[in-house]
């Protein structure tokens, strides 16, 4: 097939190098070949927010990113949300406020939602909902979501 | 005890961390093969001829099948052997799975299912209501009617008559995780399958005829779905059978799953319907009779579409007893996407009809479109006084009739468990009704171009399969020395909370915690001759299944454990991780291992059957249920007359889950159920041009609710009545009944359309930005 590409780029903190073709995602990278399927392919087209993953801090649709253009990016999926056997306080919410049913749209929305908290900690209600607009979710209403995220800028700011 | 309480999802830690390995996330072989179809372009016609040598040359390419390459059935019908896997030769929509491409790797597969030259013999393809009916193209040999007294006499005798035609869309799943299968091929032609359903046993079945092999070579495993909706009871037998037939052809692992258009395009969605009536009533509202015309388009495969088509018509009095009532069912048959299972099975169109008659009716009689529903309702018969009594504080009905109904549904059925008198009260009061009605109409009266509405809508959803043999469940449990229990039962996750909720059955019923309880993957091996995840059945079936298994085990110890200890058997207790026998108290581990040493079994399968029911369908009477759950909800909306732009301020909802076993789980479904119910009747918009395509086919053109598009005010409760009938703890089903609370959404964007003039706006659904749009021009220029 085509031309390959030797990309080296930091995943969660650590070092990763690959080899991938011209016209594979970020997302087909991570997913197929290094195995960190937390990122899911919803749509594809950069419509639903499953595949999202934050490159040097900024909110991406993995789906609309080639891996190529990862070389010396820093990546930051939903397996390197939580600090080993703890959760982020998000992640803990998200659990208890049952903001989850099938879960597939959760790992996204956790993405999305840590980035917005980190560059607004103090976010409307009216913020969240806007910024998650790109995240769908088949299952839940958002409700519990919205609240969710809601409650942990709260607690993260009392924290801080 | 762990019933009752609100615990979070079993599989929540591995969803938040990313770990919970949906079927496109297994590790799969590096060998591993990737499928894709090459489908129709065309809506109907002959394929005359295929060449696929472009295909077959494409990088990556391994294999390419057609029908005459399969070795067995070439069917995955859930029905009538009607649907071929690939074309036979025949084309019946655009989108049909022609060939199919084995590539390494998904991508590659795709491409090169792109580069076939197909030439076809093109007809005209029926497509419209109008169209089939012209043809007579149609399932069944002609309509179903079932009816209930003589409701064109009473129409015909009303004092006064509304009578209208309106269309409601179908609806696309949107299952986040799209449809995935993966087949590994086991020594001696066995093989295993791991497939996102919602019904094991059916991709079982239909695997097995496809490789020409009984059902005891096929094991299907199913751990979890991201999403099904309905969309995954049938819709994943292709997938799983072009896996098993490949991976059979070359001996490794094959995977197939859909990108997202191919799934919108090649799959089926709820029937969308056309819906006629003429209902004759009182001046003071009492409505006497209703006749009911349904058109669905089934799609060109029978599928499911019996069975909707009929519970659209089970569904056709929702909460109202009408003493007369005739309903005739035309189940169309048209060259689209094979209408299926869609939460709600049907129930919400009907439900959609009768709610659309009511708000009609008082719409004509000027009268408050609540109180006549309340006047409507079925009487609450019921002695076990669950029911808060029927004339309430908030909302007394004037010159409610006091005659006794005879409370029989269109299809002979007794209501005796009616719920709604003191939920609708309840939820009228807790919502401020009647001050906001009052604020509605006058911001109306102050504002041209902002109009506010509100909307009420019950719900009544009958409770069972209405193929009576499908309400059977089994589950395998075993408890292992050291005191674990593993829980097998014929149920799927698909995020409803099923496994959990059974799982606090188990542990109840052993007295232990939760943690104590494996939740182990849906799998053909362990329990057999599952029904699908259906029917809002999950819990109901599976969970009376478990009891059962728990109860033989828990038996059997508690017999041996009063022999060792020389008490009563009545004198063995399981609580709270302990076993009291007589005065002597053991861990449940401790009394796990002494029964092992005891030489007691301490494994066991466990059966359930839904009682009580009888259902003929071809005469439409009977007791197709077993129970009714319900609901009501009242719904604001506000409407940009300029632009047909709306937005949804504020929901509130009441909802009946019985004694609910997971108030959080049961609150979630019923939250989510509203939003895709109200995202069907508003921006849900299926659109096929006038050569069969699907032109909405991807999130970019299909919208359904995000974030942003969630009630500013969203109150949510759980009605704290019990099930009358004896349903496992006393709970009710929950997953599809609270949808159709999402029809609120819609009345209430019918009342603030209605606020722009005197005619009635008369709707169709969805009701979309811009038919909200042109209906306001409607009743302005009217
Ligand atoms: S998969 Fe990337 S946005 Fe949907
Ligand atoms: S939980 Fe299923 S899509 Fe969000």
């Amino acid at each position: 097939m085509s031309k390959k590409f030797h990309v080296s780029t930091t995943v969660n903190g650590d070092p990763v190098e690959f080899l991938c073709d011209s016209r594979e995602t970020v997302l087909d990278v991570l997913r197929d070949r290094l195995s960190l399927t937390g990122a899911k392919e919803g749509c594809g087209t950069g419509d639903c927010g499953a595949c999202s993953i934050t490159v040097d801090d900024r909110l991406v649709c993995a789906c609309l990113m080639l891996g190529a253009e990862a070389e010396g990016k820093s990546i930051e999926t939903v397996e390197g949300i939580a600090a080993g056997e703890d959760l982020h306080p998000l992640q803990k919410r998200f659990i208890e406020y049952a903001a989850l049913q099938c879960g597939i749209c959760t790992p996204g929305i956790l993405v999305a939602a840590k980035n917005l908290l980190e560059k607004h900690p103090d976010p409307t209600e009216e913020q969240v909902r806007y910024w998650l607009a790109g995240n769908l979710c088949r299952c839940t209403g958002y409700d519990k979501i919205i609240r969710a995220v809601m409650d942990t800028a709260a607690e993260m700011r009392e924290a801080s | 005890m762990s019933v009752a309480k609100s615990l979070p999802h079993d599989a929540a830690r591995l969803h938040v961390t990313g770990a919970a390995r949906y079927v496109d996330d297994i590790p799969t072989p590096a060998d591993t093969l990737h499928l894709a179809f090459g489908v129709s372009t065309i809506a109907r016609g002959q394929i005359t001829a295929m060449d696929l040598a472009a295909v077959r040359a494409a990088p990556g390419v391994v294999a390419v099948l057609t029908a005459e390459d399969l070795p067995f059935a070439n069917d995955v019908s859930p029905s009538v052997h009607d649907e071929p896997l690939l074309s036979d030769g025949a084309v019946h929509y655009m989108g049909q799975p022609l060939f199919l491409v084995v590539a390494s790797t998904h991508l590659a597969a795709r491409k090169a299912a792109h580069l076939a030259r197909i030439d076809y013999a093109e007809e005209t393809p029926i497509l419209t209501v109008e169209d089939a009916l012209a043809a007579n193209s149609r399932f069944e040999e002609g309509p179903r009617i079932w009816e209930k007294g003589s409701a064109t006499a009473a129409v015909a005798a009303a004092p006064r008559v509304v009578s209208g035609l309106f269309e409601i869309g179908g609806q696309e799943h949107f299952y986040l995780e799209g449809q995935a299968a993966l087949a590994e091929p086991q020594e001696g032609g066995d093989v295993i399958i791991r497939s996102s359903t919602q019904h094991p046993t059916e991709i079982q079945h239909k695997v097995g005829e496809a490789l020409g092999i009984p059902m005891h070579g096929v094991r299907v495993e199913t751990r979890r779905m991201g999403g099904g909706f309905g969309g995954k009871e049938s819709q994943g037998n292709a997938l799983a059978v072009a896996c098993a037939v490949a991976a059979r052809l070359t001996g490794r692992v094959c995977k197939m799953r859909y990108d997202r258009d191919d799934d919108m395009i090649i799959t089926g969605k709820r029937h969308d319907i056309r819906i006629r009536y003429r209902a004759g009533f009182t001046e003071d509202g009492d409505v006497l009779g209703v006749e009911f015309w349904h058109y669905l388009r089934c799609g060109w495969a029978q599928d499911l579409s019996l069975p909707v088509a009929d519970r659209a018509m089970l569904h056709s009095d929702n909460a109202y007893c009408i003493p007369a009532m005739r309903i005739e069912s035309h189940r169309l048959k048209t060259n689209t996407q094979s209408a299926t299972a869609f939460r709600g099975f049907g129930g919400p169109q009907g439900m959609v009809g009768i709610e659309r008659v009511m708000d009609h009716v008082a719409h004509d009689l000027g009268i408050d479109p609540v109180a006549l529903r309340q006047r409507n309702y079925y009487d609450a018969l019921g002695e076990g006084g669950l029911s808060a009594p029927r004339a309430s504080a908030t909302h007394p009905p004037e010159g409610i009739s006091q005659e006794k109904k005879d409370n029989l549904t269109p299809y002979g059925m007794a209501v005796e468990d009616f719920e709604l008198h003191g939920m609708t009260a309840r939820l009228l009061e807790s919502a401020a009704y009647d001050a906001r009605r009052a604020a509605v109409a006058d911001w109306n009266a102050s504002n041209d171009v902002i109009k506010k509405g509100l909307g009420f809508s019950p719900v009544k959803f009958g409770i069972s399969f209405t193929l009576s043999h499908l309400n059977q469940a089994g589950a395998l449990v075993h408890v292992y020395q050291d005191g674990s229990i593993h829980l097998n039962h014929g149920g799927t996750e698909m995020g409803q909370g099923l496994f959990q909720k059974v799982a606090q059955v188990a542990a109840s019923r052993f007295g232990v915690d939760l943690e104590a309880v494996k939740i182990t993957a849906t799998d053909t091996g362990k329990v057999p001759n599952t029904s699908a995840t259906a029917a809002s059945s999950g819990s109901d079936l599976n969970g009376m299944a478990v009891k059962a298994a728990c109860d033989t085990i828990r038996d059997r110890m508690a017999a041996h454990l009063a022999e060792l200890h020389q008490c009563a058997v009545a004198q063995v207790r399981f609580d709270r991780g302990a076993v009291h026998v007589g005065a002597e108290v053991m861990s449940f581990a401790e009394a796990a291992h002494a029964c092992y040493l005891g030489r007691v079994s301490l494994s066991a399968t466990g059966y359930y059957k839904t009682p009580k029911l009888s259902w003929d369908r071809l005469r439409g009477q009977g007791r197709p249920f077993f129970y009714f759950a319900y609901g009501a909800a009242l719904t604001e909306v506000a409407v940009d007359t300029r632009s047909g732009e709306n937005r949804i301020l504020r929901a509130d909802i009441l909802h009946d889950a019985g004694a609910s076993l997971n108030p959080a789980l049961d609150i979630g479904q019923v939250e989510g159920a509203y939003v895709q119910g109200a995202g069907w009747l508003t921006t849900e918009e299926l659109v096929w041009d006038e050569r069969g395509a699907l032109r909405t086919h991807a999130p970019s053109t299909y919208k359904i609710p995000a974030c942003s598009d969630r009630p500013d005010v969203f109150n949510v409760s759980l009605w704290d009545g019990q099930n009358r009938e004896e349903t496992i703890y006393r709970s009710k089903a929950v997953g599809e009944p609270p949808f159709m609370l999402g029809i609120s959404a819609w009345l209430a964007l019918s009342d603030a359309v209605a606020a722009c003039g005197e005619t009635y706006p008369a709707l169709d659904a969805p009701a979309t930005a811009e038919a909200l749009w042109h209906a306001v021009r409607r009743v302005r220029d009217a």
